[in-house]
C-alpha cells in the first residue's frame, strides 16, 4: 500500500434493506475528513475499511424484535471477526439494536417507557473515555445530540446491569444539561439512564441517540462532532498498526 | 343474487345513467368485472366528476412551473438543474375508520405518487383536523393518525418537518387528514407522460407487494360517499400498510429509473391495477393485454374483480422493454422485491383482462381514463350564513386582557403542538434546517446552498363564514409563512376538503373556495401543479367546514439567510410590518373567549400581501432581520408571544393604537408580520418597508424575562411558555 493513501482513514457503513440513516453516516464520516465507503448486508465482504458503522433505521421492517433478523445477516460474520480483532465498530440506534443482538453488547433494548416514538435533542453526559468514539471526551463532559427512536429503552438482568456498571461498561447516560442523571432528563426509561454501552475489549460501542445527525450546524446540534473525530482517530491508528 | 337486492352497478357506487353511459360505449351489457372496472374509475375519488369543471378554472402556468395538473404529483424548477415534485392527497375516510392504517396508509400513497415522478421523496407534512379534546373518541383519533404517521413515515427515511393541527366541532364526525411529499429529482429525468417512450410489446411489470382482498372499494365505497353508522363495517376496505415493503419499493424504482432502465412509471394506489393499467396504457396512446393469472396473490380464490381493484398497499407498475426486463428482475431481486409480468402494450386502445383463460374484460383504455362522466352540480348560496351578521369585533368586552391571552394561548388551535412533531422522525436525510414549529419547514438541497420553504394551511374558520375568503386567505397565508423564511413562494398544490357536492350549499362553497384560490394564485403568482379533492366529509346533516388546504413550496437561494421565527437575542427593535384592523371575525380570540365563530372574515387585500412577500424577501437577502413571525391564529399578540417562547427572550412592546385593547391585540387582520431587527439595521428595514409602501411601526424591543405590552399588563415568559406547553398533553390526560 503506498504512503498516500493511509492518511484517510476509510469507515465502512453498511445499509441493511431498511437502513433509513445509511447516508446519513456516510455524510457525517466525510464532513468530518474521512471516506465512507458503502458496505451491503448480504455480502461476506468489509472492504478493507478501517472502521464500521451500523446506522440507524429499521433493518428488515423490525417486524420480529429490532435487530433480531439482520443480527444474522451475512455481513455480521465479517463484522464478528473484525471485531475480535480490535477492529472499531460503532452501531447507532437501530445499529445498537443489531451488536446486542448479535451478542456483541450486553443488553438489549425496548419500547420507550411512554411507548411512543420520541425525535428530539437530548443531553447525553460522558461516563467512559475508554473508547474508539470517546478518546476526545472526558468522563463528566456533556453534549447534545438527537435521539429519534420507538424502541430506545436499555434494559439488562441485574447481574449483568451489575457487570455493566462494575466493569465500566457504560459510555454514556441521558442528563440534564449540567449533567446531572435525573429521571426527567431520561427520555425513555432506560435503565440507569443508559444511552450507549461497550464491550469489555472497548472497541465496540452502541448507542440509541444519533451523532451522525449532531455534526453539520446547519442542521442541529454539533455534540456528534467528537465522536466522529474519535472514531477516524482509532481507525487511523488501526490502519497504521 | 336475490331479487330484492340492489343492481351491481349501484352496490359499486354507479348511478343508473353511469350504468347507461358504460352500455352505450360497449355496445351491449358490460360484465361483473368491468363494471367494477368503471365502478372504481368512475368514482368521485379517481374521476373528480364533480369538481373537474371547476379545477380548469384554476392558474396552473407560470415561468417556475414544470409540471402541472394531471399527473401523479406536480413539479417546479428549483435551479441547478432540479426540480422538486409535490402533492397533497387526504386519507380522511379510511383515517375516521381506522386511524393507525388510514394515516399510515395515505403517507404510503403519497409518497409512491412522488417517487413514481422519478423523484426521491424528502420532506412530508400532515395537516390534520379534529374535533375537540375533550371528546374521548376524538383524543383516540389524533393518538391513532399520529401514531400512524409516526409508524410508517419513521421506518422510509423520509422526515416529517411540518404541517398544522387544528380542531374543530364539525371534524368531531370527520376527521381530515391530508398528508404532503415532497421531492426533488434532476429536471431532465422526471418521468412524466411524455418523457418517456413506451412500444408496442413492452411490458407491465407489476413489483412489490402480493395483491390481496385488502383495500377492495376504497375509492367507490369509502372514499366517495358519507359516513354513517354502518360504516365501521367498511373497515375491511382499509388497506393495512408495510413501511419496509415501502422502503424496498423507494430504493428500487429511483435505482431503476437512474439505470434507465424503464419506458414508463406508475404507483397503484385508488382503483389498483385498473387504474395503474388504463392510465398507463391511455397515456401511450395504447391498449393492453392483461393476465390476472400472472398477478401475485396473497391468497388463493380471489375473483377478477378483486384482483382487478384491489388497493393493496406497496406496489409499483413499470413498463420495460422486453429486452431489459433481466436487468429489472435483477434490481427488484437485489432488493428483495418480486416482479410479474401481468400485461404487455399492444396497439389500439383496448384493455383485453384475462383470468382463468378466460376473457372477463374488453374495454377502452380511454374509457375508464379520460371519458368518465363530468357534472355541474346544482349550488346555491345560503340564504344567509349563519353567524356572518353577528360580527363580535364592536362587541364590549369587560374581560380582562391577561387572562385573554392565557385562554388563547392555551387553546388547542394555538397551544404548541410538539406531543404531536416529537412523533415523527423530522432529522433523517440531514437536511432539515428548520422543522415543525416554524412558520415553514425549511430544508436544504443537498450540496447546495439553496433550500425549499414549505407550508400547509387551511383557514376552516374563516371559510366557513365564506368561503372564498377563507380559499383566499389559506393561499396567502401559506404564501406569507414562506416569504417570513425569505424564501419566494413558487407554486401550490392543494387538498380540498369538502362535504356532500350533491347538496347545492357544499357545491356553492366549493366553487366559492375555487374563485378564491384562482384570485390569490393569479395575484401571488403561485399557479396550482395539481392536488386532490376529498368530498363527502359528512355525516348525518353536519359537514365539515369548505376547508382548501394548501401546500406552498418555496426556495431559499441561500439557506445561510434563512430568517428564524423567533427572537434570537436580547435588545432587538420589534417591528409589525402591516396593519392591524378592527377585525375579530372568524377569529381564535372571538371562538374562545367570547365563545363564537361569527363575523366576517378579515378582509384581505392581495395587492398589500404581495408587497409585503416581496418585502421579506428583500429584506432577508439584506440580512435586516433577525426574526420574522406570521400574525394569524390569536393575532399580534400571539405572534410576539410565540416569538419570545421559541427564542427565550421576552419583550416590551407599547401597541398604539385607536382600537380597544382587545381589537388590537387579537385582531387576525391579514398582511402581518412581527419582525426583530437589530438596531442598526432598523433605519434600512424602514427605508425598504417605505420604498415597497409597506407599513412599519416600532412596537418596543426584546430581552429580559418578561412579556410587557405597555399599560396594559405583564408577564412572564415562563408562565406563558408553560401554559402554551401543556395544553395538549393536558386535554390528553398526560401528566405534565
Amino acid at each position: 500500500m503506498s504512503e498516500m493513501t493511509i492518511s484517510t482513514p476509510r469507515v465502512g457503513v453498511i445499509t441493511f434493506p431498511g437502513s433509513l440513516d445509511d447516508g446519513d453516516a456516510l455524510r457525517a464520516i466525510e464532513i468530518m475528513g474521512g471516506e465512507g465507503v458503502a458496505l451491503w448486508h448480504a455480502d461476506h465482504d468489509l472492504r478493507g475499511v478501517d472502521a464500521v458503522v451500523l446506522p440507524g433505521g429499521f433493518s428488515y421492517g423490525d417486524y420480529l424484535r429490532c435487530g433480531a433478523i439482520a443480527g444474522h445477516a451475512p455481513i455480521l460474520d465479517e463484522v464478528r471477526a473484525f471485531a475480535d480483532r480490535g477492529g472499531p465498530v460503532l452501531g447507532i440506534c437501530n445499529g445498537f439494536q443489531i451488536l446486542c443482538e448479535a451478542g456483541l453488547l450486553p443488553g438489549a433494548l425496548i419500547r420507550n417507557a411512554s411507548l411512543r416514538f420520541i425525535c428530539r435533542d437530548v443531553f447525553l453526559r460522558v461516563e467512559s473515555s475508554q473508547t474508539p468514539v470517546t478518546g476526545e471526551l472526558v468522563p463528566g463532559e456533556v453534549i447534545e445530540i438527537p435521539i429519534k427512536h420507538g424502541e430506545g429503552q436499555y434494559v439488562a438482568t441485574s447481574e449483568q446491569l451489575r457487570a455493566i456498571e462494575d466493569e465500566g461498561l457504560v459510555v454514556f447516560r441521558y442528563a440534564d444539561r449540567t449533567g446531572e442523571v435525573g429521571e426527567g432528563s431520561n427520555p425513555n426509561g432506560s435503565l440507569d439512564a443508559i444511552a450507549g454501552v461497550r464491550n469489555e475489549a472497548g472497541n465496540v460501542v452502541g448507542l440509541m441517540p444519533h451523532p451522525e445527525h449532531a455534526v453539520d450546524p446547519d442542521v442541529g446540534p454539533t455534540g456528534g462532532q467528537p465522536l466522529f473525530a474519535a472514531l477516524l482517530a482509532s481507525a487511523l491508528a488501526g490502519a497504521r498498526a | 343474487m336475490t331479487e330484492t337486492e340492489e343492481p351491481l352497478h349501484r352496490r359499486l357506487g354507479l348511478a343508473d345513467d353511469e350504468f347507461e353511459r358504460i352500455r352505450e360505449t360497449l355496445g351491449r351489457d358490460p360484465r361483473p368485472a368491468e363494471l367494477a372496472m368503471y365502478g372504481a374509475m368512475w368514482s368521485e375519488h379517481c374521476s373528480y366528476k364533480s369538481s373537474k369543471i371547476h379545477l380548469k378554472t384554476l392558474p396552473t402556468e407560470g415561468t417556475a412551473v414544470l409540471v402541472g395538473p394531471g399527473q401523479d404529483a406536480g413539479a417546479v424548477d428549483v435551479g441547478d438543474g432540479m426540480a422538486a415534485v409535490f402533492k397533497m392527497e387526504s386519507h380522511s375516510h379510511p383515517s375516521a375508520i381506522e386511524p393507525y392504517q388510514g394515516a399510515a396508509t395515505g403517507v404510503g400513497g403519497i409518497v409512491r405518487d412522488i417517487v413514481s415522478m422519478g423523484a426521491r421523496p424528502v420532506a412530508l407534512l400532515d395537516p390534520l383536523m379534529f374535533g375537540p379534546l375533550t371528546e374521548p373518541r376524538n383524543r383516540w383519533l389524533l393518538e391513532g393518525v399520529v401514531a400512524g404517521i409516526g409508524g410508517y413515515g419513521n421506518c422510509i427515511g423520509v422526515p416529517t418537518v411540518g404541517g398544522e393541527i387544528r380542531f374543530a366541532e364539525p371534524h368531531s364526525a370527520n376527521p381530515t387528514v391530508d398528508v404532503m411529499c415532497v421531492g426533488l429529482a434532476r429536471a431532465e429525468e422526471l418521468v412524466t407522460a411524455t418523457s418517456l417512450t413506451p412500444h408496442v410489446g413492452s411490458l407491465m411489470v407489476l413489483y412489490g407487494a402480493t395483491t390481496g382482498r385488502d383495500g377492495i372499494g376504497g375509492v367507490s365505497v369509502l372514499a366517495s360517499a358519507t359516513l354513517d353508522e354502518t360504516s365501521e363495517e367498511s373497515r375491511p376496505s382499509v388497506q393495512i400498510g408495510d413501511p419496509f415493503a415501502e422502503k424496498l419499493l423507494i430504493e428500487a424504482s429511483l435505482e431503476l429509473i437512474s439505470l434507465g432502465l424503464l419506458e414508463g412509471l406508475q404507483d397503484l394506489g385508488g382503483a389498483g391495477i385498473t387504474c395503474a393499467v388504463s392510465e398507463s396504457a391511455a397515456r401511450a396512446g395504447m391498449g393492453a393485454a392483461i393476465d390476472l393469472d400472472a398477478v401475485r396473490l396473497r391468497e388463493e380464490g380471489m375473483e377478477a374483480f378483486e384482483i382487478l381493484t384491489s388497493e393493496s398497499q406497496e406496489r409499483m407498475l413499470a413498463i420495460v422493454h422486453p429486452s431489459k426486463l433481466d436487468e429489472v428482475g435483477g434490481v427488484c431481486e437485489r432488493w428483495g422485491l418480486q416482479i410479474a409480468v401481468i400485461a404487455e402494450l399492444v396497439e389500439g386502445g383496448g384493455l383485453t383482462v384475462t383470468h382463468g383463460s378466460q376473457i372477463v374484460a374488453e374495454v377502452p383504455a380511454t374509457s375508464l381514463v379520460d371519458e368518465g362522466p363530468e357534472y355541474d352540480r346544482p349550488r346555491e348560496a345560503p340564504v344567509e350564513v349563519a353567524g356572518v351578521a353577528d360580527d363580535p369585533t364592536f362587541l364590549p368586552f369587560e374581560g380582562d386582557l391577561l387572562d385573554s391571552l392565557r385562554a388563547v394561548l392555551g387553546a388547542p388551535n394555538v397551544a404548541s403542538k410538539r406531543w404531536v412533531w416529537q412523533q415523527y422522525d423530522s432529522l433523517v436525510q440531514g437536511q432539515t434546517i428548520a422543522g415543525a414549529g416554524s412558520d415553514a419547514a425549511v430544508v436544504r438541497l443537498p450540496g447546495t446552498m439553496k433550500a425549499l420553504a414549505l407550508s400547509t394551511d387551511g383557514k376552516g374558520r374563516f371559510g366557513a363564514l365564506d368561503p372564498r375568503l377563507g380559499a383566499m386567505h389559506a393561499v396567502a397565508e401559506a404564501a406569507r409563512n414562506v416569504a417570513v423564511t425569505g424564501a419566494r413562494p413558487l407554486a401550490i398544490t392543494n387538498c380540498l376538503n369538502f362535504g356532500n357536492p350533491e347538496r347545492p350549499v357544499v357545491m356553492w362553497q366549493f366553487a366559492e373556495s375555487i374563485r378564491g384560490m384562482r384570485d390569490a394564485c393569479l395575484a401571488l403568482d403561485t399557479p396550482v401543479t395539481g392536488g386532490n379533492v376529498s368530498f363527502y366529509n359528512e355525516s348525518g346533516d353536519s359537514a365539515i367546514w369548505p376547508t382548501p388546504v394548501i401546500g406552498m413550496v418555496g426556495i431559499l437561494d441561500d439557506h445561510r439567510l434563512r430568517v428564524p421565527t423567533a427572537f434570537p437575542a436580547a435588545g432587538l427593535s420589534v417591528f409589525l410590518l402591516g396593519e392591524t384592523f378592527p377585525e375579530l371575525g372568524g377569529s381564535e380570540f372571538a371562538e374562545v373567549v367570547l365563545g363564537v365563530v361569527a363575523g366576517r372574515p378579515p378582509s384581505l387585500d392581495l395587492d398589500k400581501e404581495r408587497a409585503l412577500h416581496t418585502m421579506l424577501i428583500e429584506a432577508a437577502a439584506q440580512d435586516l432581520l433577525a426574526s420574522a413571525h406570521d400574525c394569524s391564529d390569536g393575532g399580534i399578540a400571539i405572534a410576539l408571544v410565540e416569538a419570545a417562547i421559541g427564542g427565550a427572550h421576552g419583550f416590551a412592546v407599547t401597541i398604539g393604537s385607536d382600537l380597544p385593547a382587545h381589537v388590537a391585540l387579537f385582531s387576525e387582520s391579514a398582511s402581518r408580520v412581527v419582525v426583530g431587527v437589530a438596531p442598526e439595521r432598523e433605519r434600512a428595514l424602514v427605508e425598504l418597508a417605505g420604498a415597497l409602501g409597506v407599513p412599519a411601526a416600532r412596537l418596543g424591543e426584546t430581552g429580559g424575562p418578561r412579556v410587557v405590552f405597555d399599560g396594559m399588563f405583564e408577564t412572564t415568559v415562563a408562565e406563558l411558555r408553560e401554559i402554551h406547553d401543556t395544553a395538549i398533553p393536558r386535554l390528553l390526560g398526560e401528566a405534565v
